[in-house]
């Protein structure tokens, strides 16, 4: 991101004070790990449903890959510790252990790799109440090591194309799922293959 | 099947095609008795909506008879039913307002970015018009999958001929609507400008608001 206001209000939807005052993030996150470097990704939906299922839905990360396009599986070895697979181009997937760091329940998941993990990445999911009436507001926030070389290559495919329309897309996909027990497809028989339902 | 099919400006084709097939539980499968051409299948026809794809199948007003139902639908092999344009899942806020067009969940996630990008929110799917609101297959066609198929259709009890509720689909509660935003009141001198099949329509309604008293 330009390190200029001016340039940064042009580029965002953010008003000129907004972007003046605005804090780097990106530079925050990988300080606060110890990282190079860091891309962060932050969206909120509001979700016709009740905290405490939103939340139960979540935390059992087995549930993820229903929603989350690019997630093979998750599998969960203890109540904090889980590993990831993520499909990859040409057959290839990308691994790594993650950890739950922060746990409220009905509130807040936070997780984050460990060593060794292909790509470094942390992820916070909260849930808060939003007007009565209208259920809960569900707000993801994604951080990542854009990684280098070769296999960092992949994972710009993956990560870095647009992040930010990726997680648009698995929210309202999360969304989806939990408001109507289903994902909706517009499906042509030459389609690729169709997600995974309630049934 | 047999489909109209979109291939470009004045470009329209009917072709053999898949089968629509039960992809979600709350599906349908309805086989086409009627349909009926919209003012608004000009707009593609003469390619002023962006994002449609060749081979799109066309059509958003259209009824028919139920022949397969996913284990979440309330529909019953044999029943028929007339089908709205607007996809709407049942389940959101707006829908539990009955703002069915405003459905915040039947566009998939993937064909919603422009409309988001263009009008600030995405927007619901309807039938068989780009993919800005779904890519969703439509009903100018011999059969036609529903999604969501326990909230939008109407079961149409035996002894109505289609051509009496066809129109439900879209253009009658167009006009409908045109002549409810009148608040239209006993006495009332009521004036119809262009009666094309809306138009028309909006006379029709107007005369059941009673405006002579």
């Amino acid at each position: 991101m330009s390190s200029s206001p001016v340039e940064r209000a042009r580029q965002s939807d953010a008003p000129l004070t907004a972007a003046v005052a605005q804090r780097d993030v990106s530079k925050e996150a990988a300080e606060e790990r110890g990282w190079h470097e860091a891309a962060v990704v932050g969206r909120t939906v509001t979700i016709n449903r009740t905290r405490a299922e939103l939340y139960a839905f979540w935390r059992d990360f087995r549930n993820l890959p229903r929603f989350m396009e690019n997630v093979e599986r998750v599998d969960v070895g203890d109540d904090r510790r889980s590993h990831w697979v993520i499909s990859a181009p040409a057959g290839r997937t990308v691994e790594w252990d993650s950890v739950i760091t922060e746990d409220e329940p009905d509130s807040v998941i936070a997780w984050e790799s460990v060593e060794g993990a292909d790509v470094r990445n942390a992820g916070r999911i909260e849930f808060r109440d939003a007007p009565p009436g209208r259920g809960t507001y569900v707000t993801a926030t994604i951080v990542y090591d854009p990684p280098a070389g070769d296999i960092g290559k992949l994972i710009a495919k993956l990560f870095q194309k647009e992040p930010k329309i990726q997680a648009r897309r698995e929210l309202r996909r999360f969304k989806q799922l939990m408001e109507t027990g289903e994902i909706p497809v517009a499906f042509k028989e030459d389609d690729s293959a169709v997600r995974g339902s309630f049934s | 099947m047999r489909a109209l099919t979109w291939h470009g400006k004045h470009d329209v084709r009917m072709e053999t095609v898949p089968d629509p097939k039960i992809v979600n539980p709350r599906d349908a499968i309805i086989r086409i008795t009627s349909t009926a051409i919209c003012g608004s299948d000009l707009h593609l026809y003469d390619s002023y909506i962006p994002s449609m794809h060749r081979g799109d199948i066309l059509g958003h007003e259209f009824m028919g008879e139920v022949v397969e139902t996913g284990s979440g639908s309330n529909l019953k092999k044999g029943e028929r039913v007339v089908v709205p344009f607007v996809i709407a899942c049942g389940q959101c806020f707006f829908c539990g307002k009955q703002q069915f067009s405003a459905c915040d969940n039947s566009n998939p996630a993937d064909k919603t970015d422009l409309s988001e990008i263009a009008y600030g929110y995405a927007m619901s799917g309807l039938f068989g018009y780009s993919h800005m609101t779904g890519g969703y297959a439509g009903g100018q066609a011999e059969y036609v999958r529903v999604p969501y198929s326990d909230v939008g259709p109407l079961v149409i009890p035996d002894g109505l001929e289609d051509d009496k509720v066809l129109f439900l689909s879209d253009i009658l509660p167009t006009g409908w609507m045109a002549a409810e935003n009148c608040e239209i009141e006993p006495g009332d001198t009521v004036a119809v400008w262009g009666c094309g099949p809306v138009g028309l329509f909006a006379v029709q309604s107007a005369f059941l608001l009673e405006p002579t008293g």
